[in-house]
């Protein structure tokens, strides 16, 4: 049963098959309009597939939503913290829908603060933070309730590379210490070769190809860079992705991080 | 068939009956919009203006006109209870923006991918709306107080009048969220929610009563419930004041409203981030 999602005549995500073992860091690239965020939608549960569907940690995400929601943590593209809120405030939000209790919270909040580098701004409003803060306190919500899977649209889309580099330390760490799966879609063919054990490059809805980053490039010969494997992929229709909504949207993330 | 982590060990969380966690998720999502709406008040205060003008000016000039037949109260003291019931209206029917700005930033999206009921993130709103509701109602008292109309203070009655706002900013908050879960953009919710909010105030008993409208009217004012909230108010909040439904009817039918739309809500709430 492949994940199927039709809008209208658009078939954004057609038939795709992937299995991501546990404890890996996998990536989903691909052009503007692939279809990455549609996918990421369906496995977190927020768009219901067309048809097919799919396993995360075991639980089918068309059967049973909830178990599903309950098991993993999700960032969304956009800086979805609460700017009006601490950073203290946001992560006992999480931890509350999350259902876990008074004591837990407690201990969690000030480890997961430490772990992220945030202690001392726990306390202060979440408008004043860097955009690489931000980040790292989204993945700090994301991470609270210790998920199976962590799924990550454009985690480092607009922050500068400092910023960036803390982010990535961050992830790895997260596969390391906690053995948490992590998926997350990408432009960015550094990000993709530097975070990722495996990638999966999609094109027009479909899975152009999987595999590792190192074989991926080996495939094209010597020398070849990722970059050589996007286009070699995705080719000559580069232009022709990304809707107005797509752009319009990664560029409020990167003017709110500006 | 698509898998993700395939091999972990379940993690077997005892999870409390769905009810308890109701009121936990809702208390969650009202406390953290309390926290923001006391950390910047001016939305309270910039929500009094109205009301202050339509008792001090609107009001003040219309008990010159003696051409509304108010019963055996004054035209003011017939109309507080109606202006109340306008700034519950005009301050839960803009509440949906919020939802869309919160949609744009991606929370709506992080809420959903949350394993909280979709009936506690709406109604968490709702309660939410309420609190600024209860706030402007202090404010009219305060206001009514100064301007000599006759109020009825007693402890049941004052508590009768802060449930009815409550309940009926539950009621205009899931109406303005339902519509914000549809439209999903600013600009039309604008526009909409300015279209709706007259015909709703004058559509009800606010400002004159029930007996004077044309028939058709009456009609609308019927299935209104502000129709319904103003009722309740007017018997609940002043001297001599009187229901035309039992306060029993009037309560009923805006319970029934609010779980009404709270219900369609929720079912449309996810439909934000599609």
């Amino acid at each position: 049963m492949a994940l199927t999602r039709v809008f209208g005549d658009l078939t954004a995500v057609d038939h795709i098959d992937l299995s991501i073992p546990y404890g890996e860091i996998f990536g989903l690239l691909g052009p503007n309009g692939a279809g990455k965020s549609t996918t990421i939608k369906m496995l977190t549960t927020l768009l219901e597939p067309s048809s097919g569907t799919a396993l995360i940690a075991g639980n089918d995400i068309v059967k049973t939503p909830s178990a599903v929601r309950r098991r993993i943590g999700y960032v969304p593209q956009m800086l979805s913290a609460d700017g009006a809120l601490t950073g203290r405030e946001n992560l006992e939000l999480s931890g509350k829908l999350y259902g876990m209790n008074r004591a837990d919270r407690k201990s969690r909040i000030a480890e997961t603060l430490e772990f992220m580098g945030l202690t001392a701004w726990g306390n202060k409003l979440v408008r004043t933070y860097s955009g690489g803060m931000i980040r790292r306190l989204e993945l700090a919500q994301a991470m609270l309730h210790r998920p199976a899977v962590l799924f990550l649209d454009e985690p480092t889309i607009g922050l500068d590379p400092i910023a960036r580099r803390a982010v990535w330390d961050r992830l790895q760490d997260l596969q390391h210490d906690f053995g948490m799966t992590v998926l997350i879609t990408t432009h960015d063919m550094d990000e993709a070769d530097v975070l990722c054990g495996r990638l999966a490059l999609m094109h027009l809805g479909k899975i152009a190809v999987t595999g590792q980053p190192s074989e991926l490039k080996a495939a094209l010969g010597p020398g070849a860079t990722l970059d050589d494997v996007f286009v070699h992929h995705a080719g000559a229709s580069i232009q022709e992705g990304g809707n107005y909504r797509d752009v319009r949207r990664t560029r409020s993330t990167a003017n709110r991080l500006g | 068939m698509t898998s993700v982590a395939r091999a972990v060990p379940p993690t077997a969380l005892a999870d409390p009956p769905a009810v308890v966690r109701f009121f936990k998720e809702t208390a969650a999502i009202a406390q953290v919009e309390l926290r923001k709406l006391f950390r910047d008040p001016t939305e309270l205060f910039s929500r009094a203006v109205q009301p202050v003008l339509w008792l001090v000016i609107f009001g003040q000039v219309f008990s010159k006109v003696r051409g509304i037949p108010t019963g055996n109260v004054t035209y003011l003291a017939f109309m507080t209870p109606g202006i109340l019931a306008q700034s519950v209206l005009f301050t839960a029917i803009f509440y949906g923006i919020a939802v869309i700005w919160e949609r744009d930033l991606g929370i709506v999206h992080k809420l959903l991918a949350s394993p909280a009921q979709r009936t506690s993130l709406v109604v968490g709103k709702a309660c939410s709306a309420a609190a600024r509701a209860l706030v402007q109602a202090v404010i009219i008292y305060l206001i009514a107080l100064a301007m000599h109309v006759d109020l009825r203070l007693n402890l049941l009655a004052v508590f009768g009048v802060l449930f009815s706002v409550a309940l009926g900013a539950g009621i205009f908050s899931m109406f303005s969220l339902a519509i914000a879960c549809i439209v999903k953009s600013r600009e039309r919710f604008m526009g909409i929610g300015q279209v709706l909010t007259m015909p709703l105030f004058f559509a009800s008993s606010a400002i004159y009563p029930l007996a004077i409208m044309p028939g058709w009217l009456k009609v609308v004012a019927r299935v209104n419930p502000l129709t319904y909230l103003v009722d309740a108010l007017r018997g609940l909040m002043i001297n001599g004041g009187e229901s035309i439904h039992s306060l029993p009817v009037d309560l009923g039918v805006m319970a029934v409203a609010f779980l009404a739309l709270a219900t369609i809500t929720a079912k449309l709430y996810p439909t934000l981030v599609q």
